[in-house]
């Protein structure tokens, strides 16, 4: 059997937040991003990894009603907030119109993008619930899609919006 | 010659369901590559080359296997050394040898990126932290990274042990691993007796799939040595067969279960970091997860290559082409197989040339090795094509849609690479476009000085058929599940469950569809080659043929009549001898248990070839700013042949994909890569795929001409849509701003430039 040397750990900092409406606490290493915390320490992998240098969107999540990329976002930076991520868009045993909207107007192809366009899409309207076409593409440039070339997504979010009316 | 045929009548097929893996993927609950976590699961990372093109004099790992929280550490010697040999994964044949080499390199690196080592450790961090303590000493080596300078006389030869094919000629100490030709006619003497000749050479750049989810593999060696793979891929089989080559190990003790996978586009058939998982896996005793960077994922997996096209066409008075010659010539990458092959046969597919000839060469040269990225290698050759043929209409004063029209393949032209055409859609998309409202309206100028134009173009993709399993097993509440062999990359989850419905009288949400691992559905070939719904649709009627026939038999046994008495009309079971006697499906399922027990069935296929393939029309408008040579899309139309649209929805989905995809090839993508072969732009920052803001809705139209090949009629329709784009682009640039641009991205500063050239008369 190979020795596995002793491994020397990290201090870690305690966090309070509030994650999906939940008083939550986790230790985070101070180097990890919230997107690591809130994959491999919480077990929340909705929130996805598509670049960790913030340019692709698929990790967005709401911080304080901000939409934040969680890979430039530190974990201990969560202390105090008020987190939502993917996990926490749809209420108990239904979907956000937004969710049903994504599926009735195949909005989603390979899936990856979806949990972050969700997060951004849903922080628009709650902002602008009159969000037209040209502000929905504007708020949404910042989650990249490669697979629907965004007609359905776009088409969705309007049909979302006239629903939550 | 045109055959047609009575439009059949669907219940399921042609109607929107919502997905079945939907709320999966909405509720944030479907699991991709980087999602697997099992128990007592460590973290792979690994240390790739610099350099472009190095010899490795000396790999030292000893101090990253004595920190702490590090349980292997592994380099080219834990590698079995593989013979070289034919590795076929369904689509493309690669070479043993290379693929090892490519995977994990062994004494020399031949693109920056290029793994040399890697560790598993405790957490990714941890990781990356001993991957700085792994010494490795190169001797850098010049890096061969322009076509002109891999094909130079006396060029620094990247492989010795490359034995190149010219035209079937073997040729050592060479880059160049294939030129290939086909011709028939001559061409030659067709020319000397056209009316007008036009010859033009494009360039056109590497690009990369793009796809949202990095690679990502989980693998788990056991002391029996049975091997567990989790991984994102378009090819579980292809991953099985390829740790079993690579690694020496029995086939049938490797199990592949395929992720959801979060884009591909090609780019996820070849095996990247299941092998080295595997082998840290065998030394670590623990499962070993691995994912790539963004940077990585740029740098060392494989895009679409670039290269050089150049091509003549002919045409007599009346604008009919006469012949056609082409000279293809695409960077493989580090090892050799770009997609030569469908660009040959692809790039003059959608027109009756009666002389053709088209020379095409595959070369190595010290960047990552390109993969399949949709339509693999056509795009490239059609953007060289239909930007000429826009130019050559130009020339003869003939409205572009005519051109096509007059000149279009149709059912019983040869295509280049020799079949005859059977019934295709090239002319109905054309005249699809020819009809549309955005055809039929007027491009008005831009109110503040901007310039407008308008172009077209259309493309082709052949795709393949191939092998597919599906089983459909019948639940004793009257509901199926199915199981199936191919990654869902898009939908396709649901578009072979309805196919199955569609047979069964079932509604397309009384089909489960699940994607089943290498021991649990038979083999399948991968997701690409737009085969899935086609050909693993097709598996999936077989499936559902034996399911109601094996019913009609028990059906048969409870009523106490023949078989042959009993018909299956419109989701009953009916007795021909006894009108009122009626199951339904349900009805039926309830009883199997007392006649025989359970209804499980797997139909397998192995169709041969697409059946003609999809042929595509897209039609734009843009707008240039001649102040900064930025360029709106301000209007999109896209038609193309599905044959059968088995999902409408999901169709149109894959039209405005491909569509965007193109647009960004066409003005943005490429690889800007340093003299020493590294490239400079691998981020999304840099690396600029369009966004919601950069596009306008894309306008669809679903053309459909049933394929002869296909039990529904139904085409494989995945590809094709990123072919038109850029030579659209190109055309419609042309229109807006007078001059021509004959290479790739069309970014600002080339428009500029062109622009400039105009103005100063050259």
């Amino acid at each position: 059997m190979t020795q596995i040397p002793e491994q020397q750990f990290v201090h870690k900092v305690p966090v309070q937040c509030t994650l999906n409406g939940q008083s939550t606490e986790f230790l985070a290493a101070p180097y990890l991003s919230l997107l690591e915390i809130l994959r491999e320490t919480l077990g929340l992998t909705g929130t996805k990894e598509g670049c960790n240098d913030g340019n692709c969107g698929a990790c967005t999540v709401n911080v304080d009603g901000r939409i934040v990329d969680s890979c430039l976002m530190l974990g201990v930076e969560a202390q105090g907030k008020n987190i939502e991520t993917i996990e926490g868009v749809a209420p108990a045993g239904g979907l956000h119109p937004l969710q049903q909207a994504f599926l009735e107007e195949a909005a989603l192809q390979c899936g990856i993008c979806t949990p972050g366009f969700l997060v951004s899409a849903k922080a628009l309207l709650e902002a602008e619930p009159n969000a037209d076409e040209h502000r929905i593409r504007l708020w949404l440039a910042g989650n990249l899609c490669r697979c629907t070339g965004y007609d359905k997504i776009i088409r969705a979010v309007e049909k979302a919006r006239e629903e939550m009316k | 010659m045109t055959t047609t045929e009575k439009p059949q009548e669907f219940n399921v097929v042609g109607t929107r369901p919502i997905r079945h893996d939907g709320v999966d993927k909405v509720l944030g609950r479907a699991l991709y590559g980087a999602d697997i976590r099992l128990a007592s699961m460590i973290y792979g990372a690994v240390l790739r080359s610099p350099h472009a093109h190095a010899k490795i004099t000396r790999i030292d790992t000893s101090k990253a296997e004595a920190m702490p929280g590090v349980f292997a550490v592994m380099s080219g010697k834990d590698m079995p050394l593989v013979a070289s040999g034919a590795l076929d994964l369904g689509e493309t044949v690669d070479d043993t040898a290379f693929t090892s080499d490519r995977i994990m390199a062994h004494s020399k690196v031949v693109y920056k990126g290029h793994p040399v080592a890697a560790v598993a450790a405790i957490d990714s961090n941890t990781g990356l932290e001993a991957l700085k303590l792994i010494e490795v000493e190169y001797e850098v080596l010049k890096p061969v990274i322009t076509l002109e300078d891999a094909m130079a006389p006396g060029a620094i030869v990247i492989h010795e042990g490359l034995i190149g094919s010219d035209l079937g000629e073997q040729v050592k100490n060479t880059n160049i691993a294939v030129h290939n030709r086909l011709e028939f006619g001559d061409p030659e003497a067709a020319f000397d007796q056209s009316k007008t000749v036009i010859e033009r050479t494009f360039i056109i750049s590497r690009a990369h799939q793009g796809y949202i989810e990095p690679h990502a593999s989980t693998a788990f060696w056991a002391p029996d040595g049975k091997i567990t793979v989790w991984t994102t891929t378009q090819a579980p089989f292809g991953v099985r067969k390829t740790i079993s080559a690579l690694l020496n190990q029995p086939l049938s003790n490797i199990k592949v279960t395929p992720t959801e996978i979060g884009g591909g586009f090609g780019g996820k058939i070849p095996v990247y970091l299941e092998p080295l998982a595997a082998v840290l896996s065998k030394k670590a005793g623990r499962p070993v997860k691995i994912q790539m960077d963004r940077r990585a994922v740029f740098e060392a997996s494989g895009p679409g290559p670039g290269g050089t096209v150049k091509v003549k066409m002919g045409v007599d008075d009346k604008g009919k082409i006469t012949a056609a010659t082409a000279d293809i010539r695409y960077g493989a990458g580090a090892y050799p197989g770009a997609s030569i092959g469908a660009a040959a046969s692809g790039i003059f597919a959608c027109y009756e040339v009666p002389n053709v000839r088209v020379d095409s060469y595959d070369i190595v040269i010290n960047m990552s090795k390109t993969a399949a990225y949709r339509a693999p290698g056509t795009p490239q050759a059609t953007f060289a094509s239909e930007t000429l043929v826009g130019e050559l209409c130009e020339i003869i004063g003939m409205d572009p849609m005519e051109f096509h029209l007059l000149n279009a393949s149709k059912e019983g032209t040869r295509r280049p690479d020799g079949p005859l055409f059977p019934r295709v859609g090239n002319e109905g998309c054309l005249l699809a476009i020819k009809g549309s409202d955005h055809f039929k309206s007027t491009l008005e100028p831009s109110a503040e000085g901007k310039l407008r134009g308008r172009g077209m173009a259309s493309g082709y993709w052949n795709g393949i058929g191939n092998k597919s399993s599906v089983t459909i097993n019948v639940n004793e509440d009257g509901l199926v599940s199915l199981i199936e062999g191919n990654p869902d990359i898009g939908g396709t989850r649901t578009t072979i469950a309805m196919q199955a419905a569609e047979i069964l009288g079932l509604p397309a949400e009384d089909v489960h569809p699940a994607v089943g691992d290498t021991d649990s559905i038979g083999y399948s070939d991968l997701t690409a080659g737009s085969r899935t719904t086609y050909a693993t649709g097709t598996a999936a009627i077989e499936a559902a043929r034996m399911v109601i026939d094996e019913m009609k038999k028990r059906v048969a046994m409870i009523w106490e009549t023949e078989y042959e008495n009993i018909e299956h009309i419109d989701g009953m079971f009916i007795s021909k001898v006894a009108p009122d006697q009626k199951f339904t499906f349900k009805e039926a399922a309830g009883k199997l248990g007392q006649t025989g027990g359970p209804v499980a069935l797997t139909g397998t296929v192995n169709v041969r070839g697409s059946g003609g393939g999809s042929f595509g029309t897209h039609l734009v408008d843009v707008e240039v700013d001649p102040d900064t040579g930025k360029v709106e899309i301000l209007r999109y139309t896209a038609a193309q042949d599905a044959g059968k649209a088995v999902h409408p929805s999901y169709v149109e989905g894959q039209f405005q994909g491909g569509a965007v995809q193109g647009i960004g090839w066409a003005l943005n993508e490429e690889y800007y890569t340093s003299e020493d072969g590294v490239m400079i732009n691998s981020t999304f920052l840099d690396y600029r795929m369009p966004t919601s803001l950069d596009v306008p809705m894309i306008d669809t139209i679903i053309v459909e001409v049933p394929n002869v090949n296909h039990p529904f009629g139904v085409r494989g329709i995945g590809e094709t849509s990123i072919v038109p784009p850029a030579p659209a682009v190109a055309n419609a640039l042309a229109d807006a701003i007078g001059a021509r641009l004959y290479q790739t991205p069309m970014n600002p500063g080339r428009i500029l430039e062109a622009l400039a050239a105009k103005q100063s008369g050259k």
